[in-house]
């Protein structure tokens, strides 16, 4: 059984965990295009989107995800709600809580937001992007993909080229690589590779054509351009043409190179619109996969929540709002600690 | 027993953060941890800028406290880093030196014309150093566990780089420069450069900087977020050296209360610094005097007699002339610190359930028990 609460970053999955996702994820993904082989698997729970940052794609595809699965899915309109009336974040989730909310996906700009969430609700929470920490079911996503295409994913080599810095997705992307054995390379300008990097396991490269030398994955990320006022590079016109992906620079990876961005792609910057609509372009596989993802991860979460049950029963027990609070903090750290090893589990 | 302690900086919060703490549990605090002196940083709202607010803090403190307050006045009027304070009339009431704590003086220009106007007065300088550009909206140390962490890092030279500039201006003006909260290996190379060269500097550490790595911000807990941020191991052992060499004299606590909601939220919005007054005894002796790295006598040293010496004021020894301020401490006691028993209004310390060895039993003031078999009387 699964045993993990929540979902907050890849750095805290073991590979079994994370060979575990993506097995299910493909069972997913056959049902998902087809109406009559959905099978309502979660129909007994809901969830709540909770995007403090704007993402239609990936706040579409968690709805999707969950409704696929037969859940109960709503969004918090953050920019309507009272959290605009300056309520905290904590105070959102305990009223979240008391209402009964299974499992929350959130995004925020800042690090670490989902893990305090995690601490401090029953609910089950799943990062959908933090700060400039985590973004743990791109990566998951990702590398269903890469898993898709090539079979394999240990021994490859994965290019990420961009602004590594800000990036969530590389972030966590390198934490699963390099954990299901890739060789993870990452280039762009240095200001936005910081060399701290490299304690996370991955490779920095002198240029952006040593980074996609023999590459079997290119990975681009977003660039955005409000980075320019910070002096990071000059404009999108000289990042294009020092560090975006074109036909010829190419030629320099294997003949059989995927291409992936998480999106939304500047057409013409990180990436020229022939590659990205050309034949080694998954970028459109990536957002299928997604759901499919999603689904696995929400459909293990759920059955995780069994353990919850031993927590809930004691409930009547508590005097107080505080003092079930203060127990369901020590209950969560133990249950968050606990690890899944068993593969076979369906 | 030991002469009573004497911390150079403290942060009482009075008046304008009265919800955090206030000169009267301020003072509480600071009795339960030993300390019989406190130097109270002027940060407060509105700023310690001018002799009315020093007289104030002066009274409250007189009806209120039940130790030593001594405040600090700031070096420009509001902080805001533009005009200089009324340094003049606030030394005339009685300060003990000024500081800008919270920020740097920005201006290089204006920094050096408040170390001239200051050294006629004969008052130090307490340097809260920190470039803001360099800071650049980090939260913890830069370095592996930021890259680990996915936290924004402030880098080293952020410190390193004001107290080179300090140390520059302190020479040619002759002031006396007190360096707050060092945390660098590489800030220590300055200061040990500094007093080769015969310039008139003297540094601080804090307990949390000598008791704990970078690696404590795992966690997202807020309680690890001050200013400067918990550093790396090398930084942390550079400053044991440096206590040992003695190129740091004073251990400071940099007692920072903050209300439970503004560190039980998102770590880059938690507000900085941590509670320290109650702390720093077992904190020094646990990690400073039983490894060996101080003695008894010189641990002290940099809690009671050199801060006398920093202040200029007749304390820091046991004389039968002095007031009697007085110190008893249990070396060998060992206990769990526990957040809920301190007497500060605010519970924000790292250092919750740690094992530690050193309890304060008696801390008495003017020859009158103020703390009793570690109790407030
Ligand atoms: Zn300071």
């Amino acid at each position: 059984m699964w045993s993990k609460k929540d979902l907050l970053g890849i750095r805290n999955l073991s590979k079994e965990e994370i060979q575990i996702i993506l097995e299910l994820a493909k069972e997913k993904k056959a049902q998902m295009q087809k109406p009559l082989r959905r099978k309502h698997e979660c129909v007994l729970y809901n969830m709540i989107t909770l995007f403090y940052e704007n993402s239609t794609r990936t706040k579409m595809s968690f709805t999707l995800a969950g409704k696929y699965l037969g859940m109960q899915v709503s969004d918090l309109g953050v920019q309507t709600s009272s959290v605009n009336k300056g309520e905290s974040l904590i105070d959102t989730g305990f009223t979240l809580d008391q209402m009964g909310v299974d499992v929350i996906a959130i995004r925020h700009s800042m690090t670490g937001a989902p893990h305090l969430l995690a601490k401090n609700m029953k609910a089950s929470v799943i990062n959908a992007g933090d700060g400039t920490n985590e973004h743990p079911t791109q990566a998951l996503l990702d590398m269903f993909t890469i898993l898709e295409k090539k079979n394999q994913i240990e021994n490859l080599k994965v290019a990420i080229v961009g602004d590594i810095a800000h990036s969530r997705v590389a972030r966590s992307n390198i934490f699963g690589l390099t954990k299901m054995g890739a060789k993870v390379v990452l280039g762009g300008p240095p200001t936005l590779v910081p060399s701290s990097m490299k304690s996370l396991g991955a490779e920095i490269a002198k240029d952006i054509p040593t980074a996609i030398q023999e590459a079997d994955v290119i990975m681009g990320l977003r660039i955005q351009k409000e980075r320019q006022k910070g002096g990071l590079f000059p404009d999108l016109r000289e990042y294009a043409h020092c560090f975006g992906i074109h036909k010829e620079l190419l030629a320099l990876a294997k003949p059989d190179v995927l291409i992936m961005h998480p999106g939304p792609v500047n057409r013409g910057v990180e990436l020229t619109t022939e590659i990205i609509d050309g034949e080694h372009s998954v970028i459109y596989d990536q957002v299928e996969n997604g759901v499919a993802i999603r689904m696995a991860i929400l459909h293990l979460l759920t059955e995780g929540r069994k353990n919850y049950e031993n927590f809930d029963q004691t409930r009547i027990y508590y005097r107080s709002f505080y003092q079930e609070r203060r127990d369901m903090r020590y209950f969560n750290q133990e249950w968050q600690n606990s690890s899944c090893t068993t593969t076979n589990i369906f | 027993m030991v002469p009573g302690l004497i911390d150079v900086h403290v942060h009482l919060r009075e008046p304008g953060f009265e919800y955090k703490e206030t000169i009267e549990t301020g003072s509480q605090s600071a009795a339960k941890g030993g300390f019989t002196t406190i130097c109270c940083m002027p940060n407060t709202k509105p700023v310690i800028d001018n002799e009315i607010m020093v007289e104030y803090i002066k009274l409250k403190a007189e009806r209120e406290a039940c130790v030593h307050v001594l405040p600090i006045g700031s070096i420009t009027k509001n902080q805001a880093g533009e005009e200089l304070a009324n340094i003049g009339k606030m030394a005339e009431v009685g300060i003990c030196g000024i500081s800008e704590d919270g920020k740097s003086v920005e201006n290089a220009g204006l920094m050096k014309k408040a170390m001239l106007y200051a050294k006629m007065f004969e008052l130090p300088i307490l340097d809260h150093c920190e470039d803001l550009n360099l800071v650049g909206g980090g939260s913890m140390n830069a370095g592996d566990t930021a890259a680990l962490l996915g936290l924004k890092g402030i880098p080293v030279e952020a410190e390193e780089v004001m107290i080179a500039r300090d140390i520059l201006l302190a020479e040619s003006t002759g002031v006396h420069l007190h360096l707050c909260h060092v945390s660098t290996k590489g800030s220590l190379d300055f200061i040990r450069l500094a007093k080769q060269r015969g310039i008139s500097v003297s540094a601080e550490v804090c307990p949390h900087h000598f008791a704990l790595t970078e690696e404590a911000v795992d966690g997202y807990d807020a309680n690890t977020k001050m200013s400067p941020p918990l550093r790396s191991k090398e930084d942390v052992e550079a400053m044991k050296q440096g206590l040992k060499e003695g190129i740091i004299d004073i251990i400071a606590t940099d007692h920072a209360p903050h209300h439970v909601d503004e560190k039980n939220c998102e770590y880059e919005k938690a507000a900085n610094g941590i509670v320290g007054l109650e702390t720093a005894v077992p904190l020094g002796i646990t990690e400073l005097v039983e490894p060996g790295i101080l003695t008894p006598m010189q641990w002290v040293e940099k809690m009671s007699t050199n801060p006398a010496k920093l202040l200029n004021i007749k304390k820091g020894t046991l004389q039968e002339d002095r007031i009697a301020d007085i110190t008893i401490i249990d070396p060998k006691q060992e206990y769990e610190i526990d957040v809920y028993s301190f007497a500060s209004k605010s519970k924000n310390s790292p250092f919750h359930g740690r094992k530690v060895r050193g309890k304060v039993l008696y801390t008495i003031v003017d020859g009158k028990i103020v703390v009793d078999q570690g109790e407030l009387v």
